[in-house]
């Protein structure tokens, strides 16, 4: 059945970020024919839009959908490890990204594969890590369209409709196709403009649950009493606090992913598109305030349990929250909730696929396929692959069923971390030998990848020592591996003859002081 | 000779930014359901409680060296 009040709210709001999407190519007018004018905006965010911005862009379908899925299936390890994740990823990003921003904004680099590229004299570890990057980034936006495809679910909208006998998406197919045309024509300028929508609708439906459904049923301390009995009936498999086996899985799977997020391309073009790195450094003290509201989103989770809500079916752990909401709010502001979920997926998803976008032209593209296209040539190509990229993520979550979407898209988070030592040991040193990364690369992306499987499409690999038990973040496990290789590697090719690329950046490059700073727009202007 | 100085005062404010990890990435620190607060177990409010604190940490570490 349709609910039609929550519809008609949804596709409100639908509307108006759909308008502000194509307006958003007239904000601050740049060259749109340009990539870094497209794919970074100019490099010129100031403060605020950069925090709405990557704040809209790193808190997506996962934080909304998953991790208070999470909760509700299988308790503190599966769930609340995003909370010290999403902790640990500003003191990272206050040390590692002025560093990183200052040597793309001195050298013109729109993606970390530029910078690998100068720093290691290596083409090869160039295209592993653009390679990678576009490869993780896939299952993390159709990530985002199960986000829609649940929202759209919520509001009892059939997700097929029967058209010359075949079924169809048609409703996730509209959400794709109005997502596609105006990053084609607007960029990064339509996602940060549409954050700004996106992060007030999500506070306000924070508050408003936040506040009432704890009161509703009698406060916190029942909610937990309600998960600690849950916790009793599904013993082994729900868990209210850690059992003593699982610290290093939860720790690991912490710190691994605090350390993986700012090598996915999509964090790295937030970043890049800032004016300043003193914009950078202001918003590693400012962004927590979203991981404040990711543990509060997490705890709805719970509230589900005492709840004793019946999942939306179809989805799993996953149709949790939906349904606490249809059974909490009235109408309108379910219809509200569904679409704050739903906008807050397409601003990461528009933010991916541009940084997709940005890789293969800039690394793929540029480098291989035609090397003296010009500038505009370059951006129609970013323009174009922004619709495949998306497109691809479209199939891939029609194609597969949904409750494995969330399984690839921890296996990106395995692929994606395997690029730390080039890239983030990168801004540090080039010692290392850029054979020996590639090799520590490939073998920690298959080794990873095995693991994942082997582990029954898991993220934790069950490692034991005897009888320790030590299971692990499996990107964890091969990032050390991949860490060894390339330490180890590295003095035997240069013993053999295979030495160091050449190192096109200098130290300058990287000192923070010195980068320049790109003017913006007082911040009035900058809001408008 | 001045700006040495300061650099080194800066690198010394960056160790404040360990904290987080130290306390964070040693569940058994927190591992425990009492003391509560509002209802909520101390795994829950003591971890988010650090949300605030590494924040305010990176403030101080910002507005002090950089």
């Amino acid at each position: 059945m349709i609910n039609w009040v929550a519809t008609s709210v949804f596709i409100f709001f639908f509307l108006v970020v759909t308008v502000l999407g194509f307006v958003a190519a007239r904000w601050r007018q740049g060259d749109l024919n340009q990539i870094h004018e497209w794919g970074l905006a100019g490099r010129r965010f100031g403060t605020i839009v950069t925090w709405f911005l990557l704040g809209g862009d790193l808190y997506t379908a996962y934080t909304f959908i998953a991790v208070p899925a999470a909760m509700f299936g299988l308790g503190a390890l599966n769930g609340f490890f995003a909370v010290p994740y999403t902790v640990l990823i500003y003191p990272l990003v206050f040390i590692l990204m002025p560093k990183f921003w200052s040597v793309c904004k001195q050298r013109g680099y729109v993606t970390a594969s530029d910078f690998v590229k100068d720093r290691f004299g290596s083409n090869a570890l160039a295209l592993a890590v653009a390679f990678t990057g576009i490869l993780a980034t896939m299952p993390y936006i159709a990530l985002q369209m199960f986000g829609i495809q649940v929202s759209i679910a919520a509001l009892g909208i059939p997700l097929t409709v029967p058209i010359l006998g075949l079924n169809v998406d048609l409703p996730l197919i509209i959400a794709f196709i109005i997502l596609a045309a105006y990053t084609y024509t607007s960029g990064l300028r339509a996602p940060a403009m549409i954050a700004l929508v996106k992060d007030t609708m999500i506070f306000i439906v924070l508050f408003a649950t936040i506040i009432y459904l704890p009161l509703k049923f009698g406060g916190f301390g029942p909610i937990f009493g309600a998960v600690q009995k849950n916790a009793q009936v599904h013993r082994g498999t729900f868990f209210a606090i850690l059992s003593d086996k699982q610290y290093t899985a939860y720790a690991t799977l912490a710190l691994g992913s605090a350390l993986a997020l700012f090598l996915y391309p999509h964090s790295l073009t937030g970043v890049l598109s800032s004016s300043s790195q003193k914009v950078v450094k202001r918003n590693a003290a400012f962004l927590p305030l979203y991981s404040l509201m990711l543990g509060l989103l997490a705890l709805l989770g719970y509230i589900a349990i005492a709840a004793k809500i019946k999942p939306l079916a179809g989805f799993g752990s996953n149709g949790a929250v939906p349904a606490l909401i249809n059974a909490s709010f009235p109408d309108w502001f379910a219809g509200f909730a569904f679409a704050a979920i739903a906008i807050g997926a397409l601003v990461p998803a528009a933010v991916m696929s541009i940084a997709a976008a940005n890789l293969f032209t800039r690394n793929i593209f540029k480098e291989y396929i035609n090397p003296d296209s010009s500038e505009r040539q370059e951006a129609n190509v970013a323009k174009i692959t922004s619709l495949v990229v998306k497109f691809g993520a479209l199939i891939f979550i029609i194609a597969i069923p949904t409750a494995q979407v969330i399984n690839f898209q921890l296996l990106g988070g395995i692929w994606i971390l395997q690029t730390l030592p080039a890239v983030f040991l990168g801004l540090y040193t080039n010692w290392f030998n850029r054979w020996a990364l590639l090799i520590g690369w490939a073998v920690a992306m298959i080794l990873g990848t095995i693991m994942f499987f082997a582990a029954g499409l898991k993220a934790v690999y069950p490692l034991a020592l005897g009888s320790l038990s030590l299971s692990s973040y499996t990107a964890f496990i091969v990032l050390i591996v991949n860490l060894v290789l390339a330490i180890v590697l590295t003095p035997v090719f240069e013993a053999i003859g295979a030495r160091r690329g050449q190192d096109l950046t200098s130290p300058s490059d990287y000192d923070e002081e010195r980068a320049p700073v790109e003017a913006q727009e007082p911040a009035p202007e900058a809001l408008g | 000779m001045i700006n040495r100085r300061a650099r080194k005062r800066r690198s010394w404010l960056l160790l404040l930014l360990l904290i987080p990890f130290i306390v964070l990435l040693w569940p058994p620190f927190y591992n425990y359901w009492e003391p509560s607060f509002i209802g909520i177990p101390f795994f829950y409010w003591f971890q988010m409680l650090w949300i605030i604190i590494t924040a305010i940490l990176t403030a101080i570490v910002y507005l002090a060296g950089a």
